[in-house]
């Protein structure tokens, strides 16, 4: 299913397509990216785009965006996603880069954002704790001033790759007396600095994507502070919203599809009745990928229009990830007993995996995917959200 | 349909309880998934002294008689604990086809090992492409002189690397799908010609590919009653598997219903919100279900009913699908925690799927639930 482009913009997509496909490191198509890369590797692309302008779709030009119109943006990420390309770091240029350029202060905006587009500064997310999580305005983490510093203290978790990262966005309690949203700021830490320790936090597929870190009498200049102090709230939902944009995954449910029908077709006999099951049960999921393709297209042709989308990100969200469970679900049923095989992190070139080569991964993505349901907003809160902002309850 | 214990059966019951809480707490397991072998040679001795290993077998062949039900009280206390050691490869699989098809001589030779612990056994049925078809089998038996001669490629062999014996499905005639030309064989794990290529499983155990290049074997039963046997073999892995699972259930709902007590967002427990709890009493409806099921058809295993085979798939369907959603609600209910190694969570989530992967899956299952019924 496509948008309806004009001629321009079709041009557009065929170039994306083109550039793509002659430059996008081989040495990134690894079975799992975010895991299997070091963070040289993983900045390749990143470093690529840059040079070419197209770094950062969602920015505006006087930043280093490209200044694409919503139709173009939308194009890039669809193209990027079909292609199967990692995307560059999303803390770095989804999150904390529109945070500091929408935000921040001219000095903020001439220090951070030139090293966020060339790939020089990692970003990692200090929003969850552990007690904050779906409710994340409960955050406990202290920041008291001092003289012209915060002395920060307290305990971030859930952080994606902080193993990698220079520098940390943190929502901070600079108001303990004020009501839990109104009492929080946002700030900037550099990782480097005494007090700060990253603890990996293996998850159950085996991997370390995700870390705790702890945050002991971290010295932060006062001049890392993002707009007005206690104003933090405002700008963490700002964030949020860049984040679920893109969560329909479109792009990586078609091609997983396209891979569970050759796991298929090379595992299952025709004549096997497991086999019309798995046809029936594709067909089904894909159905529901082009249900929710239709959808996007339809809330992205309104805001074309200048139609305010709404929570739309929490309906692709859903779907989204649902979807993609979904996919890795019957994924790792389709090649049977392999399935009880798991690679061993970290790999080692020498270590045996039995099975054929497309089902290696199979264990460590249907586990891994869990955690879609959970992350960035539990799903749960995402109904709650449609709840309340849509239909009103 | 609830099954009255015998004072027996509660005795061992407790007895299995009581072990596994001073020896195997999550703490244990880990230290013994973790180690060079990956299993625990002590606990199984433990486990042997204890009586275990000899509960189901019958008292012609040294066993304590126990029969279906006591299988089924000691895997769903394993099931609660998520015990690695390859009871059900041994015990069940293994010993059982030894009891019911082995000669006198070899019952009164092998079962003792069993029984003591000190005879590990996995079973090897399993090829590329067979699935969770006992008759798809490739490897080839040729006779030579009183025994046999093994060469083929077995798949995905669970608990192999720890074994001292195999037992191992070969074709003694017909074409790669022909029911009644397979045979089973007792293989020497440690066999010339044997080659093992072991890997870790997602449920914290070991298996392995196995190839076998003129391997001496021993035959188990007759000519190409393989297929047969194995069937019935894996009816009543399948009631082992199934206590286990509605163990392993058990677990993760009272786990899930105390997070949702204590763990608090947005000023309350989150076990106050409406659509957690609807979620939680379906997860205690599943675990009512599974565990009725199981029980019927252990009862129906013991007593060995007629149509057997069908109860059984139907069972590792329901209670397959009910393991499946009480995992995943599970996991999401405890956020991120459940995604992590370090709590137990995860843990039975990955055991659960296993077991929805041993002996056939789920939709596997229902399918041959239904086929068997129009059969009949």
């Amino acid at each position: 299913m496509e948008l309806a482009l004009s001629p321009e913009d079709a041009a557009f997509r065929d170039e994306v397509r083109a550039f793509i496909k002659d430059n996008y490191p081989a040495e990134m198509r690894v079975p799992n990216p975010e895991t299997d890369l070091s963070k040289e590797q993983m900045l390749l692309w990143h470093r690529i785009l840059h040079k070419k302008g197209w770094v950062a779709p969602l920015w505006p030009k006087e930043y280093g965006g490209p200044g694409w119109s919503i139709t173009r943006r939308f194009i890039f990420e669809q193209e990027t996603s079909r292609a199967g390309t990692m995307p560059p770091l999303a803390f770095s240029v989804t999150m904390v880069g529109p945070v500091i350029y929408t935000f921040g202060n001219e000095a903020q905006k001439k220090k951070f954002l030139p090293r966020i587009l060339s790939g020089e500064d990692w970003w990692c997310q200090g929003y969850s704790e552990p007690g904050s999580g779906s409710d994340l305005a409960t955050v406990r983490t202290k920041a008291l001033r001092d003289g012209d510093h915060y002395i920060v203290n307290g305990h971030k978790t859930w952080t994606t790759l902080a193993q990698h990262a220079d520098w940390i966005f943190c929502l901070v309690r600079t108001d303990p007396a004020s009501k839990p949203q109104s009492g929080i700021s946002f700030l900037l830490i550099d990782m480097k600095s005494p007090g700060v320790t990253v603890r990996p936090i293996i998850t159950i597929d085996g991997s370390h994507e995700v870390n705790d870190v702890f945050l002991e009498n971290v010295r932060v200049p006062v001049e890392n502070l993002i707009g007005e102090e206690n104003r933090g709230w405002t700008y963490a939902k700002f964030l949020l919203g860049n984040e679920r944009t893109s969560m329909a995954g479109i792009g990586r449910s078609t091609r997983y599809i396209a891979k569970l029908k050759a796991i298929v077709e090379a595992e299952i006999p025709q004549d096997d009745p497991a086999h019309l099951e798995f046809i029936r049960e594709i067909a089904r999921v894909e159905l529901d990928v082009l249900a929710l393709e239709a959808t996007e297209l339809r809330v992205v042709a309104q805001m074309a229009r200048g139609i305010d989308p709404g929570p739309a990100a929490s309906l692709f969200k859903i779907r989204g990830t649902e979807i993609f469970q979904d996919i890795t679900a019957l994924t790792h049923r389709a090649i049977g007993n392999y399935g009880l095989a798991i690679r061993e992190h970290p790999g080692s070139a020498n270590h045996f995996v039995p099975g054929p080569d497309y089902g290696h991964t199979a264990s460590e993505k249907y586990l891994n995917s869990r955690k879609l349901s959970i992350y960035g907003g539990s799903n749960e809160i995402q109904r709650n959200i449609i709840a309340k902002a849509v239909l009103g309850l | 349909m609830d099954i009255q214990f015998t004072e027996e059966q509660e005795l061992l019951r407790s007895s299995v309880r009581r072990l596994l809480r001073d020896r195997y707490d999550f703490d244990a397991r880990r230290k013994i998934v973790a180690s060079e072998e990956g299993w625990s040679r002590q606990q199984w001795q433990e486990f042997a002294e204890l009586g275990l290993l000899a509960a189901p077998f019958s008292e012609s062949v040294g066993g304590l008689g126990g029969g279906e039900l006591s299988t089924m009280i000691i895997m769903h206390e394993f099931g609660r604990h998520l015990v690695v050691e390859p009871f059900v490869e041994t015990i069940v699989l293994a010993g059982g086809l030894i009891e019911r098809l082995g000669s006198e001589a070899q019952k009164q030779v092998l079962i003792p090992g069993i029984a003591d612990g000190t005879s590990i056994w996995a079973l090897a049925t399993t090829e590329k492409g067979s699935r969770f078809d006992p008759a798809d089998v490739t490897t080839a038996a040729r006779r030579e002189g009183q025994d046999y001669v093994l060469s083929g490629e077995k798949a995905a062999v669970i608990g192999a690397p720890w074994a001292n014996r195999l037992i191992v499905s070969a074709r003694t005639s017909g074409h790669r799908h022909d029911r009644s030309g397979v045979s089973l064989f007792v293989v020497d794990r440690h066999a010339a010609n044997l080659h093992l290529q072991s890997f870790r499983t997602i449920d914290g155990r070991r298996a392995a590919e196995i190839s076998l290049n003129n391997v001496r074997g021993e035959l188990l039963g007759g000519e190409g009653e393989g297929v047969a046997a194995l069937e019935a073999c894996r009816d009543r892995a399948i009631g082992a598997l199934c206590a286990e699972m509605v163990g392993a259930i058990g677990e993760l709902n009272d786990a899930t219903l105390d997070y949702s007590k204590t763990r608090k967002q947005f000023g309350v427990t989150i076990g106050a919100f409406q659509v957690l709890q609807h979620r939680m009493v379906d997860m205690f409806i599943a675990h009512q279900e599974a565990l009725s099921l199981m029980q019927h058809l252990n009862l129906s295993l013991g007593a060995g009913e007629a149509g057997i085979s069908r109860l059984a798939s139907g069972a590792k369907s329901k209670i397959g699908y009910a393991g499946k959603f009480v995992a995943d609600q599970a996991v999401q209910i405890h956020g991120g925690m459940g995604m992590t190694d370090e709590l137990n969570v995860g843990h039975y989530f990955k055991r659960i799927s296993a077991i929805n992967i041993q002996f056939g899956d789920p939709a596997y299952h229902v399918l041959r639930y239904a086929q068997l019924g129009a059969a009949a």
